[in-house]
């Protein structure tokens, strides 16, 4: 669903990470590790298509549902206008949405404006964005920030079904999901030797 | 599409703002005419096409770096780019819902601030129809500026410093007609000189704003 | 060996090291004996009297101020398909030096136009272009200085002066068809017979030579300037790493 191979990333024009391979198929699940500054948010933007790669090759990008540390809402829609713009611009529908709506028990607030949400409501509906997607690989950064243990349950639940159902998920995460086993990748083991950008290169 | 164009309709709507700020400045532009320049009717009805022009097209400017800001604060642009939808696509709905929230209401108020500045009989129709072929180009021309300056803290000022030199062509056609109109004279040239920037910056300028978007988010 | 090597930061710099010189030298020349010619060797107009004499400065100054915008543009272009450093930077050192060329266009008209129109500033369409010009100078420059990573700001202020190209001659048309103008014909053209007489003819076309080795001896010394910093930069970001 998701290959990656070979692949260098840049922030800001200098290399971060290189040789980065992996291979997602349905129902598998990856989680990145690294600390802070790894390049882990760099690796997961260029995987969801928001800045090209320094090199390597990328299958499957467009199969890719992303969420960042931003949750792209508005605050002066309510709940389901959110969900449901997300849904008409990625072309499903109204079962999506209370799908997705349940999925993270958000069916109270449905009428309540995005902007009066507590912060961990907000990423609830964050992240049920990504079933009005109905896209298959999931791309998730710290999805469990300002989640409470009570939600990071939802989460996971919606994550196993998800990958149940035949998706793939790629997350950097601190924290247990209580997904089980699964494979973990290192980014620091890609890292990319200490390098300038290639654009200063250019100047010595 | 459609549903971004509601969506960015809505929002215009429930944040308020969006109608009612571009057009008080414009009505106290116009308001303020008249004490700068006298109050003498000759007067005010012979510059009235070019005033009411240039308060239109500065209170469009005023609500040009919210057209991509908002979106790229709070993370919809990110999630907008991974989105089935061409960039160029998103960028002329965004100039769209811009134009229908900001400059449309400008358009039909325009006519209606034209008695405070005496505006004469056949100018009416003229600066109304000016407008309304016109300020297309000005959303769209202006949209592209905000793509430029979206990533940058202090952008606003440098936005109107980009977009109005971009904007001399359209004000020069746009109240030529006006004035033309006004004063009872032939119309043709400038009005389809006006509608060949509208439909030109139409058609190519969303490619060099989706460039630019696409540079400013990686 | 192709052209494109001189691209390369390091390569330019020892090339325009050892062009810079000789292409001072040269604008110096050419200016020197351009303008004492124009200046003091040359009858007066019969119309004009001497003060037609501005001609030596105002024309080659107009025609570098939009010289060096298709300069910039043509840097642009080579920025997008080729992405050479050298060329986005000498894109940003011309710059200035055109807006310079359009101010000093600007202030020679206006000091020729007080005597021949009696007025110092007239909505023309030839002046009114310039300005317009310079307007665009002004927002090419500020969006150089507004972006802090090098690359993107390349890449945004090379769009930026493609669009403003095709809008700056738009906005030529428009001036032209809004007002009729003062400003006399062109001074120089194809057509011989528009041409000034022979007499103003020579030492203008010693001055134009004089400003474009001029405005060639500040683009390279600029872009030497803007690679150096970048390189500096660079060393700088290396130090750190170590």
């Amino acid at each position: 669903m998701l290959k990656v191979s070979d692949l260098a990333v840049s922030r800001g024009g200098v290399p971060v990470l290189s040789g980065v391979g992996f291979h997602l198929g349905a129902g598998d699940a990856l989680v990145l590790r690294g600390p802070n500054g790894s390049g882990k948010t760099t690796l997961l933007r260029t995987v969801a298509g928001l800045q090209p790669p320094l090199s390597g090759e990328m299958m499957g990008r467009d199969q890719v549902a992303y969420a960042g540390h931003a949750d792209g809402l508005k605050s002066a829609l309510t709940v389901s206008e959110n969900l449901t713009f997300w849904a008409s611009v990625f072309g499903t529908g109204r079962a999506q949405v209370a799908a997705a709506l349940s999925a993270f028990e958000l069916e109270a607030l449905d009428d309540r404006r995005a902007g009066n949400l507590s912060a961990g409501q907000k990423r609830r509906l964050g992240l049920a964005r990504l079933l009005v997607t109905g896209r298959p690989v999931w791309v998730l950064d710290e999805p469990t920030v300002s989640l409470d243990v009570a939600a990071v349950g939802l989460f996971a639940d919606a994550v196993r079904s998800h990958l149940g159902q035949g998706g793939a998920l790629l997350v950097a995460t601190h924290v247990d999901l209580g997904l089980g086993e699964v494979p973990v990748l290192d980014v620091t083991a890609y890292s990319a030797a200490s390098r300038i950008s290639a654009a200063d290169e250019a100047f010595l | 599409m459609k549903a971004l164009l509601w969506r960015d309709l809505a929002l215009a709507v429930r944040a308020g703002g969006g109608f009612g700020l571009g057009l008080s400045f414009f009505l106290i532009v116009t308001v303020m005419v008249p004490f700068s320049v006298g109050p003498e009717t000759a007067r005010l009805s012979v510059i009235a096409p070019g005033i009411l022009w240039l308060g239109a097209l500065l209170a469009c400017l005023l609500s040009l770096d919210r057209i991509f800001a908002l979106d790229f604060e709070d993370g919809s642009l990110d999630l907008l780019a991974t989105a089935p939808l061409p960039l160029e696509g998103i960028v002329t709905v965004k100039a769209l819902a811009h134009w229908l929230t900001s400059a449309l209401p400008l358009v039909i108020a325009a006519p209606a601030l034209g008695v405070f500045l005496n505006l004469p009989g056949p100018g009416f129709i003229w600066l109304f129809l000016s407008l309304l072929i016109g300020t297309p180009a000005l959303s769209v021309i202006g949209s592209f500026g905000a793509a430029l300056t979206v990533g940058l803290k202090r952008g606003g000022l440098l936005l109107s410093l980009l977009v109005l030199p971009l904007y001399v062509p359209t004000l020069i056609f746009g109240a030529e007609v006006a004035r033309r109109g006004a004063e009872g004279l032939a119309v043709e040239t400038p009005l389809l000189m006006l509608a060949g920037i509208s439909a030109g910056a139409l058609a190519l300028l969303p490619f060099a704003s989706a460039a630019v978007l696409r540079v400013n988010l990686r | 060996m192709s052209l494109w090597e001189y691209a390369n930061p390091v390569r330019f710099i020892r090339l325009t090291d050892r062009l810079l010189p000789p292409v001072a030298v040269g604008a110096l020349v050419c200016l020197v004996i351009g303008l004492i010619w124009g200046f003091f060797f040359t009858p007066d107009d019969y119309r004009q009297g001497s003060t037609v004499k501005i001609i030596y400065l105002h024309v080659p100054a107009a025609l570098m101020a939009i010289n060096a915008w298709l300069m910039m543009l043509v840097a642009s272009l080579i920025w997008i398909v080729r992405r050479h450093h050298v060329s986005a930077l000498a894109a940003r050192a011309a710059a200035p030096v055109g807006a310079t060329m359009t101010v000093i266009a600007l202030a020679t008209g206006a000091i020729w136009g007080q005597p021949m129109w009696g007025t110092w500033w007239a909505w023309d369409p030839r002046l009114t272009s310039f300005l317009i010009l310079f307007l665009f100078y002004l927002g090419y420059m500020a969006l150089w200085e507004a972006i802090e990573n090098d690359d993107t700001a390349a890449d945004l202020t090379s769009i930026l002066c493609l669009v403003g190209s095709v809008f700056a001659l738009l906005s030529r048309y428009a001036v032209n068809f809004w007002n009729q103008g003062l400003h006399q014909g062109a001074s120089l053209s194809l057509d011989k017979e528009e041409n000034v007489a022979d007499v103003f003819y020579l030492p203008l076309l010693v001055c134009i030579a004089g400003f474009v080795l001029l405005f060639v001896a500040l683009v390279f010394l600029r872009t030497q300037t803007e690679i150096r910093a970048r390189r500096m930069r660079a060393l700088i970001a290396r130090e750190r790493l170590a």
